[in-house]
Order: C-alpha cells, then structure tokens, then sequence
C-alpha cells in the first residue's frame, strides 16, 4: 500500500502528455482491480498494477519511477489484456521503465536493470542476442558471479550456449537504430 | 508450400534443437523454409521495456528484409512473433513516424502452432504419421507472449486457446485439461530473480501434475528453457520434462526420439520414449 499524501495539481503534465500520445488512456481507470487480480507478480510489487494505474492519471510520476513494480513487471501483458476500459497497461510500464532510465533515477530493483542493459548491449554491439557475452555482462553489472553457475554449466555441456557470437553483416544499421537517429522529436 | 523463416536469437542459442525440429518437420511434410537474409534480433522484451524506439526499429529491419522475399513469414518463437506483429502494426497505421514513406509489406507474420493446427499441416501429418503418442498426457503450455496483447497478436481466443491441443491430438496424444496454460513464467526475470521464476514455475508445473499431466509441451522457447530450468533447483525435484511442439511431431512422424535429442532437455525426457516404446509393443502384438 502506497500511503504518500497526493496532490493531483502537483501531476507532471509531461508525463501525463506522453501517455497520451502512447495512447494510454489512464484516465478512463474505474479501479475494478482485475489487472491486479490476474497479475502474476503482485506477490512481488511494493506498488499494486491498479494502485500504479491510479498515481499514473494523477500524474505522480516520482512515486512510480522509483517503485520495484515497473521493474518487476514482466511484460506477461495479462493486465492490459484484461482491463474492461482498454488501458495499455503494459504500455503504461513501458513508458516508466524508459522514463526512470533517462533521468537517471535509480532502479529500485538494480538486477532486472542490468538484465536488460546486458541484454541490448549485446544485440547493438552483434545484432543477435549473444547469450555468454550478456551472461558476462550481466554478472559484471550486477555483481552476482557465482548465481546460476551449474545451470550455466549443463547448458553450455548441452550445446546450448555458443561460444562464438552470432554476428549480422548489418552491423551499421544496427548501430544506427541505437543510435538515437530518428529520436529528433523525442519519441 | 514456401515459407520466409525467421528463427529468432534463441533458436541460435538454448533452443537450438527447436530450430532443428522446426525445419526437420517443415522438410519432412514439404515445406520449404527461405531463411530471412542477414535478419537481427527482434528486440525481445528488454527493448520495448525500456527503449521504445530500438524496440520497434529492430523488428522493422526484419520486416523491410522480409518484404523483399515476398513470402509469408513463419515465426517459431513468441516473443519474435509478438515483437514483428507489434512492428508491423505501427509501420500500417503510421509509417510517416518510422519515416517509411509507405509499407509495401504484404507478408502475413505466421506463428509456428497457427500453422501446425491447419488442417492441410493436419492432412500432411495423418498421411505420414508412424507411430501415434497415444496415451501420452500433455499439459499444453502457451504462456504470454503467442497470446497477448491481442490487438498485436490478433489471436481471438487468448484466453482459451486450442491449436496446441489440436496438434496434440493430431499426433495421438491427450491433451489434459488444466488451469495454467496461459500463465506467465516469468522467463524476461529469470536471471535476474530466479526466485520469482521459481515460484512461478512451480506453481504452474504443480498445477500440471495435479492435472496428470506425463509432460508439458510448448511453443515458446524461453518458457521451455525457464520452465525446465527453473525446476532444477526444486525441492524433491524437478517433475516434468517440457517438449517442443515439433519435436513430439517428428517423434509421432518417424517413429524414433533420438536419444540425443532426448539428452537435451535438463528434466529427464524418457517419458516420450517410453510412451512409443509401449505403443510399439503392443501394435506388434496386435500383429
């Protein structure tokens, strides 16, 4: 439960502007509580989905950028698929995620951030995911050596991990999409 | 039949064998698979979640290879299917902002259990099949990503699927009624909380077992990986081996589960041999 005092005149108008232009229509919320109920990490969240719903039409941006919730949603989409009022959801956590990234604002859960910079530092710099390469990075990042070792292990015995990157011809256009070209009008 | 293929990231990597039953089963029933020339990663979940840009762009490149193909495209896995549809859907209604000045593409975007549970795949398979699953119980697993959202997916049913039990059923096999078929398995978390995705996988691998399920069957390669992973570390156990929708086909197909295929899987797999080794048995006996 989020027990922070909310002044709606205090709403980030930005914010508010930017789900509307990713269509994420947070105001037609009507707290009925199904994106909660069916959600399969709630167990997890310090912030419920239809809590996190409700502080995002009052615009309340902080509270949410810093919450464990955007960071542990998985995107299984099961929230958005169910709300009776069509909210993207899924697209609401989207939007946080990519915010709380470019103002720096600390994850709250550091992990799952570092999976996903491991992750996408591996497909700019090979175009394919390359799975030891982001296994290392993503160690590195968060300072966990030893967790998943065996399985690392079987995996690789299996042939299932590849030694050598798969590496795309496309590299400069790869590098072009992370480039940020095309983000001219702030998408 | 000529199909694009655009096996994805994972099938170069944990579900490589996937790949190989995907092709081997596309050959085996005469399709033939072009692969998208010099294709990339479709972005997965990490670039929606957190780079919207890269996480349309990415699929965009495939799209834009594919185009040049000209075939319709079968995709395996379910993230790559979702993220492509997702893609397409945006270069349609509002190419201007991709600045693509229009999108040609008339490519439909086919994921691999939509083409299984087709009634020519089904035509294909009756007339070759070898040895029937039959009394194999199968918990049919489709988790997130196939399904939802489904204005991307474009799947109607997705909170009720079939085709995986209609595939099922063409190869002999009973599919069991259960609860969990279309739950998440956390696979975007595993390795960053594993126990979330051990509680996850666990409550549904239980769900599966109270439903008498021998064994769970998917389309989506991130969910055998995590589902079978993540019951490694369980006490008492891991229980139930999780198979690739092509690889129960081809065993039903050829009559043979090679043992090296078998020795993949991380949950003991033997459950499929035996299934085939009994039916064998007793249609000779029948003989």
């Amino acid at each position: 439960m989020n027990t922070d005092v909310i002044n709606p005149e205090q709403g980030n108008r930005k914010f508010l502007a930017k789900l509307e232009e990713r269509e994420v229509d947070v105001q037609a919320c009507y707290q009925c509580g199904r994106c909660s109920a069916g959600c399969p990490i709630t167990e997890f969240f310090d912030i419920t989905t239809m809590e996190a719903v409700r502080l995002a039409a009052y615009g309340m941006e902080d509270i949410l950028l810093r919450s464990k919730t955007i960071w542990l949603c998985a995107a299984c989409e099961t929230c958005a698929t169910r709300c009776p009022n069509d909210i993207d959801i899924a697209v609401l956590m989207d939007v946080l995620r990519e915010l709380a990234l470019r103002k720096g604002v600390e994850p709250a859960e550091p992990r799952v951030a570092a999976f996903h910079s491991s992750f996408l530092g591996s497909i700019e710099h090979w175009g394919r995911a390359y799975e030891i390469g982001l296994i290392a990075a993503f160690k590195i990042r968060s300072g966990d050596y030893t967790g998943d070792m065996n399985l690392g292990m079987k995996m690789f015995s299996k042939g299932k991990l590849s030694l050598m990157p798969h590496s795309v011809k496309g590299k400069q256009e790869i590098k072009k999409i992370f480039s940020g070209k095309g983000k001219e009008y702030e998408r | 039949m000529k199909l694009s293929y655009y096996p994805g990231c994972s099938l170069q990597g944990t579900a490589l064998d996937y790949d190989k039953s995907v092709r081997e089963f596309c050959s085996l029933v005469g399709v033939e698979l072009v692969e998208i020339p010099d294709w990339n990663c479709c972005g997965a979940s990490s670039a929606h979640m957190t780079r919207h840009e890269v996480g349309m762009r990415l699929p965009m490149r495939n799209l834009l290879l594919a185009a040049e193909l000209g075939l319709d495209i079968l995709v395996p896995c379910a993230a790559c299917f979702q993220r492509l549809k997702a893609a397409e859907k945006s270069l349609r209604e509002a190419p201007e902002y991709w600045d693509v000045e229009r999108y040609q593409g008339n490519c439909r975007i086919i994921h691999i259990s939509t083409f299984l549970a087709s009634q020519a795949i089904n035509e294909a398979i009756q007339q070759r099949i070898s040895n029937l699953l039959k009394g194999m119980k199968l918990g049919c697993y489709y988790g997130c990503l196939s399904l939802r959202h489904p204005k991307i997916t474009g799947v109607s049913n997705f909170e009720q699927p079939e085709s995986l039990e209609t595939i099922v059923r063409y190869v002999g096999a009973e599919p069991v009624p259960w609860s969990h078929r279309t739950e998440c398995c956390s696979g975007s978390l595993t390795m960053a909380r594993p126990d979330i995705a051990r509680r996850l996988v666990g409550d549904l691998v239980e769900a599966a077992v109270r439903a008498g399920a021998d064994a769970l069957v998917t389309d989506c390669p991130m969910c055998q990986v995590n589902v079978e992973s993540r019951q490694m570390d369980m006490a008492g156990g891991p229980r139930l081996p999780v198979y690739f929708v092509t690889e129960l086909i081809n065993a039903a197909l050829t009559g043979d589960y090679p043992a090296k295929q078998k020795r993949l899987h991380l949950v003991d797999a033997g459950v499929l041999s035996a299934v085939m080794q009994e039916n064998h048995r007793s249609r000779e006996e029948t003989v």
